[in-house]
């Protein structure tokens, strides 16, 4: 039996979705487990094989661009795991490399001055070094992605009704009216509304909200195993971000999926993934269960995160007005940790030596005087009474935050 | 819709205004006199009856008095007869007019579909070999004028293969389509290459442009095949000023291929404007101008039209 017969079969997609989700849970039952292989083009079958269970694992990659002989290092060294059904959030400022990573994993980079090493291993097979057309059966049936701009990232010439479902059209064949039946179970999952009115509609006609949703909607309609999502509400009205954000929290739960939800907004994902690694400069600096690190965030740079979380008193211009400073020169990062010309607890030791990642008890960090410690207590009070702006305040700040999250 | 119509038909006769009144003065400005032609220049010249035919003709009429006059008929259908061979403008026409449209419409057609997939190739293989090979010969085809092209074609497929006549025109009434085809595709192909090259050019940068735009890329991560997205998510958008520029040189080759129908022999109307010229001969320079205004506004029109048909977003408005 075919992906798309089961489709056709009027099986709903939670329904088809724990069935194979079963399957992948408990390898060991049996003739269906072959079945379920060959549902996903065989690319599933070496998981078992693979030492490592993750369905995505992320191994030293590196994707720097040649910029006039420089080397802008927008993704440095960046390792980490997403297992099945789990939902990872990687969190950052603007311009630290969140979307080249994801895309640099997903291999849909166009630069052509960009050169990717490193390893990314999707359900155990390498995909760093693949050629496009390898990567293309990837693509959309196995991971997806959902990008930043919903009013840019549709085509504004092709009606709504194709996009969604030209993909798996593409792959399969699909008759006409049973794309179309799909593609109005699609908008119903995102919940949008008279879904077989919209299918006739160009983007043009649907705000931002109702086109993320669509987006998303794509992304789900060959059920990939892996979605990325790039700050998926950036670009939408405060009062929509929410929405899209459960909606995909939503989906991720009810289909087991993996999940990479990209955002600069430590709030996001708080609620709404399993793990979170944050990045900095192209490298991931902290990285832990998503309860962990709220329970005790051990980076400076989480934690002046964490301090410009919009709370929903202030204005949303307001965000990130904590941090002093702004990221560093991707193309010349200075030495030491790439943190310390902002970092509260910055000691001379910090410009000298570049902290490594260290791992206690899965909690990873990469920082001197990790937050908590009794050093990095004495450094902060040393630097206030130096007068170091970014300090200043500080440990107000922190007054101010202790125990607000919930 | 009706609306758009009626602002499209004011449209039009305001420029049919223009251009008729600005040819009529331009012509009116030129040295030169019809009489000459009529009376051929060796004839003798009696005073008498060159006044008598200037009254007959009206040209001793204010200049002003000429254009109203003239205005006044073609107002009612009546583009009046030349002034030398008496014929009626109306049927010169509409005897050379198809001609010309046919080999500016067969142009066009064979440019295009060249044109697209060059197009296309150099901008999806941008800066690789297959860019550069097709942008040097697109260079040289861009270069080499018309009339050489036209020789060329002759000297191949007249003179050494014998497979077409190097010159004439058979008309589609009398002599059939593939009769007509063997006289119309020799100069048809020498006006496309220029048009062709042009063509290319902007299929090639238009799409090198769509190709950066974001929903190229979520085309692409929803794991479609180059080919698929090229055609049928980048090509579309990418043709706005292919249309533009299709619009505007359909109609400048309504009056423009008169070295190619000189080349060929061909009875278009470029030949006969270039005559109509040369003999002063005002009244079929008029009528063949207001056909011509005629089709270029007719023509930018439907372009304007499928402009909308292209981009959806352009309906609204
Ligand atoms: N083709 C390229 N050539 C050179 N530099 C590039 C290229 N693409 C991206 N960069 C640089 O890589 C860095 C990381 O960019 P990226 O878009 O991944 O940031 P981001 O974390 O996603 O930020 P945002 O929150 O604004 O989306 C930026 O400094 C950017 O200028
Ligand atoms: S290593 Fe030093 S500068 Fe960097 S984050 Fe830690 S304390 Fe701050
Ligand atoms: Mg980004």
């Amino acid at each position: 039996m075919t992906h798309h017969q089961y489709r056709a079969q009027g099986l709903a997609g939670n329904e088809r979705r724990k069935l194979h989700c079963s399957h992948h849970r408990k390898p060991d039952n049996g003739g269906t487990r072959v079945e379920v292989w060959q549902i996903k083009g065989g690319v599933v079958s070496s998981s078992a094989a693979s030492d490592s269970h993750a369905l995505l694992s992320v191994r030293d990659l590196r994707t720097h661009f040649d910029v006039g002989g420089d080397a802008v290092k927008a993704v440095d060294g960046v390792s980490f795991d997403v297992h099945e059904g789990k939902a990872l959030g990687i969190v950052g400022e603007s311009g630290c490399g969140k979307t080249v990573l994801s895309r640099s994993i997903m291999g849909i980079t166009t630069a052509s001055n960009a050169s990717t090493s490193g390893s990314v291993k999707y359900s155990g097979t390498e995909l760093v070094g693949k050629g496009k057309r390898e990567l293309r059966k990837f693509w959309g049936e196995e991971m997806a992605m959902v990008f930043q701009d919903p009013m840019t990232s549709l085509n504004p010439v092709v009606r709504i009704g194709r996009q969604l479902t030209e993909h798996l059209r593409a792959h399969k064949d699909l008759s006409k009216s049973e794309a179309n039946d799909l593609a109005v179970q699609l908008l119903t999952w995102v919940r949008i509304p008279e879904p077989k009115e919209r299918l006739s509609n160009f983007p043009h006609q649907m705000s931002g909200g109702m086109r993320q949703r669509v987006c998303i909607a794509i992304a789900l309609a060959c059920s990939p195993n892996l979605l990325f999502a790039d700050e998926p509400t950036t670009a939408l009205d405060v009062t929509v971000q929410h929405q899209i954000l459960n909606l995909l929290a939503q989906q991720q739960q009810e289909r087991q999926m993996g999940m990479v939800l990209v955002t600069h907004d430590l709030g996001v994902v708080a609620t709404r993934t399993d793990d979170i690694a944050v990045m900095y400069a192209g490298k991931i600096v902290e990285k832990a269960s998503t309860s962990a690190l709220f329970s005790g965030m051990r980076h400076p740079y989480t934690q002046s995160l964490f301090w410009s979380i919009p709370k929903t008193s202030e204005p949303k211009h307001t965000r990130l007005s904590a941090i002093v400073g702004r990221p560093p020169n991707l193309a010349a990062l200075p030495s030491g940790c790439s943190f310390a010309d902002r970092c509260p607890y910055v000691q001379p030791i910090c410009r000298e030596v570049e902290p490594q990642l260290q791992t206690i008890d899965s909690h990873s960090f990469a920082c001197h005087l990790p937050v908590g410690s009794s050093d990095a207590e004495a450094a902060l009070s040393a630097n206030i009474s130096a007068g170091l702006p970014q300090s200043e305040g500080a440990a107000t700040r922190r007054e101010a935050h202790q125990g607000t999250f919930t | 819709m009706g609306k758009v119509i009626a602002t499209r038909l004011a449209r039009l006769v305001a420029t049919l205004l223009a251009v008729t009144f600005l040819t009529f003065s331009m012509t009116a400005l030129l040295p030169g006199d019809p009489v000459n032609a009529i009376l051929g220049v060796d004839a003798v010249r009696d005073p008498e009856v060159v006044a008598k035919i200037r009254a007959d003709l009206g040209l001793d009429d204010p200049f002003l008095v000429r254009y109203v006059n003239w205005l006044g008929n073609a107002a009612t259908g009546d583009l009046g007869q030349s002034y030398i061979t008496d014929q009626e403008v109306i049927t010169t026409i509409s005897q050379r007019l198809p001609v010309t449209a046919q080999l500016a419409f067969m142009a066009i057609i064979m440019a295009l579909i060249l044109a697209i997939p060059i197009g296309v190739l150099g901008a999806y293989k941008q800066g690789k070999w297959q860019d550069s090979t097709t942008s040097a010969g697109v260079q040289v085809a861009l270069s080499i004028p018309n009339f050489i092209v036209g020789i060329f074609l002759i000297w191949l497929f007249s003179v050494r293969l014998g497979w077409l006549p190097a010159s004439n025109w058979n008309r589609i009434s009398s002599d059939g389509l593939v009769e007509n085809l063997k006289t119309a595709i020799l100069p048809a192909s020498a006006l496309a290459m220029t048009q062709m090259a042009i063509f290319s050019r902007l299929v090639r940068s238009d799409m090198i442009a769509t190709l950066q735009e974001n929903y190229i890329l979520a085309a692409r991560s929803k794991g479609l095949s180059d080919r698929f997205i090229l055609l049928r998510h980048a090509l579309r958008p990418s043709s706005l000023s292919l249309m533009t520029i299709i619009g505007i040189n359909f109609g400048a080759l309504l009056g423009g291929t008169v070295i190619i129908e000189t080349l060929f022999a061909i009875p278009g109307v470029g030949f006969r404007l270039i005559n109509a010229i040369n003999q002063r001969d005002i009244i079929v320079i008029q009528g063949i101008t207001v056909f011509i205004a005629t089709a270029y506004v007719v023509i930018n029109t439907i372009v304007d039209l499928l402009y909308a048909v292209v981009d959806p977003r352009i309906r609204k408005g």
